[in-house]
């Protein structure tokens, strides 16, 4: 159990009436003290026994109608801190989560510097504690300056107070095959993984776009899907050959899904991800040159979108990762070539899962939990996130409203970013609370307040 | 119309109007007092990213023909190198006054975003865009072909279309922003195109473009007199594919895809419909002895020279339709 609450915090309690489950049968459920205490009849029960006998007060939060889910966790976060301050912050991004829906997040390397020593990653992490909106988990980087020549000391960071356990040089991909087989080799000694970033460096060379029909009318220097599909084949093949745990970011291609099913097949011990924006958006969109669908991996086409839907209903994709990257606006207010790549996502990932995946049938709500919270939790071995809505569980939680429609405004959004390529569409599903450990970030779809009576580790 | 942005916008009824005001356009070319006041108090910045002397100069000649007054605006030695973003940039040139921005960029898709931003309201002509398109290149190029075509004919051009002529072009097709162009405004005329050029430079699906493709030269030229191309239209190698192993030596790429003194002779023997020889087109410069030898860019079936003239017309025209259409009042 977690420690007693300190005197500065005055024990919290909620009941939350008429909540689905995910998106079953509405029952209560009753919150205290950073946990699940109660669920279904017993909720109201003892929520009235808190009430009289010990005269705890217990606030009630009407949830009729809306969908109780865990708190969605991200494998794939851009914080831009330190470094890129001017981009977001953990503070900022951290809000952008909890409004989002997500109780943790999972801060990438490419940070200025580098999250490749036990001293950034603890800073990280510190500001995650401090901001208290969402969990923060740095991620350490496989090679130092994630210059793809020498692995970092994962070690230190694993041992750290940040206690990392998933590494990645997301933003460039760790291609040097010798490099690629050590570093799967030596994360098992920290029971850790790597998150590769598949993308073959000298097919992908001054890349601008996914290569194909609209990349030879646009002019625009052609990404293959060969360069991200050629990467994953080897890394499923080195993971099986050393006997290690292998996580493939931002899956792009359906050649990447079917080599990804054939690796499962064979039992190999690799999990994948796909982000919200490559369930929804093709490369047609680059035709305006807007640099707000420039990203990376690219925007490929509507069959490799069916195949991505397609992989994440069967299991193929194990996960959700947002990849949000926000940028400041001159990063994207320039010629496509030079304009950066990334979108932010952590604000409308929920509503476009549920757009592609929920509306269409391909998903029931109960997979959404899986792809968006107990499957990264459990990729991570997270003990207090993904877990089930059960009595005595962590209550990271979220309610989202089903039948909310939404019209995406950046402008209105926590993170700095204002880079969202979703941006005037009319999206369903609402994220009305969020719960980290019982306390609530969010509510009535609003920032509330964070939770900072925790103690910072130094 | 209100900006050129792409040879693909072009419908075929504004893409005849183009030429036919190009051909009003080149008899003032021919007069003594090569002046017409359409553009007088409008001003036309020329605002070049990248070093291209021929276009620059065919488009302030095409403005000074018109009296526009003229800006030349080049990046290198200006603020831009010094990091100042395109949209100042455009913004500062807004602010001075400009109505009308020819652009040349080496960026795809740069005069598109210009067109589609908020931070002017002149008009946009692409004078070249990274590896996109360059429209103004490829309406010079229908220009002259129109013109040998009617010539062949005795035929007044003004009107006529392409429909029926065979051009092949030749070369670096995937990072050519002239075979873009030319490719959407030739169909567009009616044209049939063939595109000659090993694997390594032609665009991934280029099966699915309205288009042949041969890799081999030769057998694209024909076998007979008469089966040949109209118009055969060599596009430059640039320096800097030779390194990327997009074919493996200069010299080989001559051999194969080159129009050598050989292949210049069978196009000497081909005859047209209306008994013409083929036209040989170039965008120019020339890199004689790598895919023209000196005896083809000195043949007279070359048109390279009026490709020039050419040009200065045909920006005229552009610059008239724009600019005379367009709602924006003199300063």
């Amino acid at each position: 159990m977690t420690a007693p609450p300190t005197s500065a915090t005055p024990t919290s309690s909620y009941l939350i009436q008429g909540a689905q489950p995910y998106g079953e049968e509405p029952q209560d459920l009753l919150i205290l003290d950073a946990r699940i205490a109660a669920v279904g009849d017993q909720a109201s029960a003892e929520a009235q026994r808190l009430a009289t006998e010990e005269g705890l007060e217990v606030t009630r939060i009407d949830a009729a109608g809306l969908i109780i889910l865990p708190g969605m966790v991200d494998l794939h976060t851009h914080l831009r801190e330190p470094g890129r301050e001017d981009a977001e912050t953990v503070e900022t991004g951290s809000r952008a989560a909890a409004k989002g829906g997500f109780t943790a997040v999972h801060a990438m390397a490419n940070s200025s510097p580098v999250a490749d020593t036990a001293g950034v990653v603890e800073q990280v992490h510190r500001l995650g504690r401090a901001s208290g909106w969402t969990e923060v988990y740095p991620v350490g980087a496989v090679t130092v300056g994630l210059a793809g020549e020498k692995l970092a000391e994962l070690g230190a960071m694993a041992e750290s107070s940040a206690k990392v356990r998933m590494f990645s040089d997301d933003g460039m991909c760790v291609h040097n095959p010798v490099l690629m087989r050590r570093a799967l080799e030596y994360v098992k000694t920290v029971d850790g993984f790597i998150a590769q970033h598949a993308q073959e460096p000298l097919l992908t060379e001054g890349a601008q776009m996914n290569e194909g029909d609209v990349s030879a009318v646009l002019g625009l220097s052609g990404w293959p899907a060969v360069a991200e599909e050629s990467i994953i084949a080897r890394d499923v093949l080195l993971a099986q050959h050393v006997g290690s745990r292998l996580h493939i970011c931002h899956v792009s291609t359906a050649g990447s899904v079917e080599i990804i099913r054939w690796a499962k097949q064979r039992g190999i011990d690799v999990t994948a991800e796909v982000t919200p924006h490559h369930l929804l958006l093709t490369d047609e969109l680059v035709r305006g040159y807007d640099p707000v669908y420039k990203v990376n991996p690219p925007l490929r086409t509507s069959a490799d979108v069916e195949a991505l839907r397609a992989g994440l209903a069967d299991g193929t994709i194990d996960v959700i990762g947002t990849d949000h990257a926000p940028h400041p606006t001159q990063a994207k207010e320039c010629e496509w070539s030079s304009a950066a790549m990334g979108m932010t996502g952590l604000e409308t990932a929920l509503s476009v899962v549920m757009e592609t995946m929920i509306s269409t049938g391909l998903m029931s709500w109960r997979r959404f939990a899986e792809v968006t919270s107990i499957t990264p939790a459990r990729i991570y071995r997270h003990a207090e996130q993904g877990r089930p809505l059960q009595p005595g569980e962590p209550a990271n939680l979220i309610l989202v409203d089903p039948r909310a429609t939404q019209t995406v405004d950046p402008q209105a959004h926590a993170s700095k970013g204002r880079n969202s390529p979703f941006s005037g569409m009319t999206l369903p599903g609402s994220v009305r609370a969020t719960f980290l450990h019982g306390h609530p970030v969010v509510l009535e779809g609003e920032l509330n307040t964070p939770l900072t009576d925790r103690q910072v580790p130094a | 119309m209100r900006h050129l942005l792409s040879t693909a916008d072009l419908s075929h009824a504004q893409a005849l109007s183009i030429l036919d005001t190009a051909e009003e356009m080149a008899a003032v070319s021919t007069r003594e007092v090569k002046k017409l006041p359409t553009l007088r108090g409008r001003t036309v910045v020329n605002l070049f990213f990248e070093d291209s002397t021929r276009t620059r100069i065919s488009f302030e000649a095409a403005a000074k023909r018109l009296s526009a007054d003229v800006m030349n605006f080049s990046a290198k030695g200006s603020s831009v190198s010094k990091g100042e973003s395109l949209k100042d940039t455009v913004q500062t040139l807004e602010a001075i006054g400009a109505d009308a921005i020819v652009m040349r960029h080496w960026a795809s898709g740069a005069a598109a975003q210009l067109a589609a931003s908020n931070w002017t309201d002149c008009a946009v002509i692409n004078a070249g865009d990274g590896t996109h398109e360059h429209p103004t290149q490829a309406l010079l190029d229908a220009l002259t072909l129109r013109r040998g075509w009617a010539a062949a004919r005795s035929e007044d051009p003004r009107g006529m279309d392409l429909t029926g002529m065979r051009v092949l072009i030749v070369g670096d097709i995937l990072h050519s922003r002239v075979a873009r162009s030319n490719i959407w405004l030739l169909r567009t005329l009616g044209a049939d195109v063939g595109l000659v050029a090993p694997a390594t430079l032609l665009p991934v699906g280029v099966e699915k473009w309205p288009v042949s493709v041969y890799y081999s030269l030769d057998e694209a030229l024909g076998s007979g007199p008469d089966s040949g191309p109209d118009a055969i239209m060599m596009l430059r190698v640039q320096a800097e594919r030779m390194g990327g192993a997009y074919f493996p030596t200069a010299a080989e790429y001559t051999r194969r895809w080159g129009l050598t003194d050989e292949r210049l002779r069978r196009l000497e023997s081909h005859r047209g419909a209306a008994g013409q020889k083929p036209m040989i087109l170039h965008p120019g410069p020339m890199n004689r002895g790598v895919e023209i030898s000196a005896a083809a860019a000195d043949s007279p079936m070359n048109q390279v020279l009026d490709q020039v003239s050419h040009g200065v017309s045909v920006r005229m025209a552009v610059l008239h339709l724009l600019l005379s259409s367009s709602e924006r009042n003199p300063v």
